[in-house]
């Protein structure tokens, strides 16, 4: 048993804090929203230029002009406010955003982070994502633990083009979840584990080193 | 009386296309993208054109056409994940590519449009975009020099304009239009309003009429890439 997309995307949502605005990337992280607790109140930004992000729309709401950074139609809030691309990065790498909670290809114990290509094999671009880690406060990975053909995601060197060094402070897997000293020496840290996953398996399926830190 | 209203977006874009030249293109996905002027860079078949966009567009639509018509050599861009056409160029070595980080091409070409001849990010440190580059420490952090572009000519979107070639964009569709109005020798404008100058409130333009060199009304499809709906729950 590990956790499933959307408990990945439960507990990315216990890092949102009251007053937060946050910037989610695609696929999983978009999940988070879902689980933004009750009675909090949290804004999220998207990078293509607007903060403030409403649910997707009702087919009779759907605007050519009103669409997230994943290219999904969405709807706007009584807060919302749109701006230029720029004006809109600008905000992401002045440090005004609180939280990023974006995809990862690779992390390794370093908070170094790759997401944005395979040389020869894929080429997708890294969007935004160089930005976000470079100046958003906090920055979350929510990724598999492992590759399809099992290999760990977790390493001690990242083996793909970086996206950035040194930038991840939290990363949750469907195994659990570790603590990074981005900026320090400790051991990376192994703070949680999914429901019915051992030390000994997630030990075993963690190329890097860490430290558990259970409770 | 000089006049910066063109009937059509052909003739809005003649005289200003020659083969090898830069050109910027506004929009995010297919959100905010000059639809029509990019069909009639198409038909100009102007050739080898280095085009700076955040995206290709998809295949067959947007920049995409470009790509198909093989006028393009060489992309500036931050993602092209939506077009194979794209990859399929650029894995067989058929098309250049630079990728820029999102947030360093809108900030390049808000610094090309203002004068301002490179920046420093703390974006891409460490990573494949900041090899070669001068890089700098400010109060104990490492930031890499970027460049401001410029392009020939700038050919951007926008929901409402004037015969002035004031605009007001709207919603996500302003995106990079804004700055790439700013950054081009040369720029087009084709919105789905044009008013009579006087007619805009002057304290809600986006883009000031001096950037702006010619501008067309367009007819817009304004395609959607990702139509994601929720259901009403019944009552």
């Amino acid at each position: 048993m590990a956790w499933s997309r959307d408990q990945l995307a439960q507990r990315a949502a216990k890092e949102l804090r009251d007053g937060f605005y946050v910037n989610l990337g695609i696929g999983i992280p978009t999940l988070v929203a879902n689980y933004i607790p009750e009675g909090m109140e949290v804004t999220l930004q998207s990078e293509n230029g607007m903060l403030g992000m409403g649910p997707f729309p009702y087919e009779d709401e759907v605007d050519a002009d009103l669409i997230n950074a994943g290219k999904q139609t969405i709807t706007a809030l009584k807060k919302t406010s749109y701006f230029s691309s720029s004006d809109s990065f600008a905000m992401i790498r002045g440090g005004h955003i609180d939280l990023s909670i974006l995809g990862a290809m690779e992390v390794n114990d370093r908070g170094d982070l790759a997401n944005w290509m395979v040389p020869g094999k894929m080429v997708k671009g890294m969007g935004g994502a160089m930005d976000l880690v470079a100046g958003v406060k906090r920055v979350v990975v929510v990724m598999e633990h492992t590759s399809k053909d099992g290999a760990s995601k977790l390493l001690t060197q990242c083996t793909l083009p970086l996206t950035g060094v040194n930038v991840v402070d939290l990363v949750i897997t469907d195994l659990g979840v570790f603590e990074i000293d981005k900026h320090g020496s400790q051991p990376m840290k192994l703070l949680e584990l999914a429901d019915g996953v051992s030390l000994e398996e997630i030990t075993a399926k963690t190329q890097a080193a860490f430290v558990s830190a259970l409770r | 009386m000089a006049n910066k209203v063109y009937s059509d977006a052909k003739s809005a874009l003649e005289g200003f296309t020659f083969d090898g030249m830069t050109v910027m293109s506004g929009g995010f996905g297919l959100c905010g993208i000059p639809e029509n002027l990019i069909i009639a860079l198409r038909d100009s078949e102007v050739k080898a054109i280095t085009v700076i966009s955040n995206n290709a567009g998809v295949d067959g639509w947007g920049l995409g056409m470009l790509l198909e018509t093989k006028q393009i050599k060489k992309m500036i861009s931050s993602y092209v994940g939506e077009n194979k056409e794209f990859a399929r160029q650029f894995l067989a070595g058929e098309l250049e590519l630079e990728f820029n980080p999102q947030g360093t091409l809108a900030e390049r070409c808000r610094a090309g449009g203002a004068g301002i001849a490179g920046f420093y990010t703390k974006t891409g440190v460490g990573t494949l975009v900041a090899e070669g580059k001068e890089t700098k420490v400010f109060n104990g952090e490492t930031y890499v020099l970027e460049t401001g572009l410029v392009a020939d000519l700038s050919i951007v979107k926008a929901w409402k304009g004037d015969e002035e070639g004031n605009l007001i964009f709207r919603k996500t569709a302003r995106n990079f239009n804004p700055m790439m109005a700013t950054a081009g020798k040369k720029c087009v404008a084709e919105v789905e309003i044009l008013v009579p100058t006087g007619e805009l409130d002057p304290d809600a333009i986006h883009t000031p009429g001096i950037y702006v060199d010619r501008i067309v009304k367009g007819s817009f499809e304004k395609r959607i890439e990702q139509r994601t709906v929720r259901q009403r729950e019944n009552a």
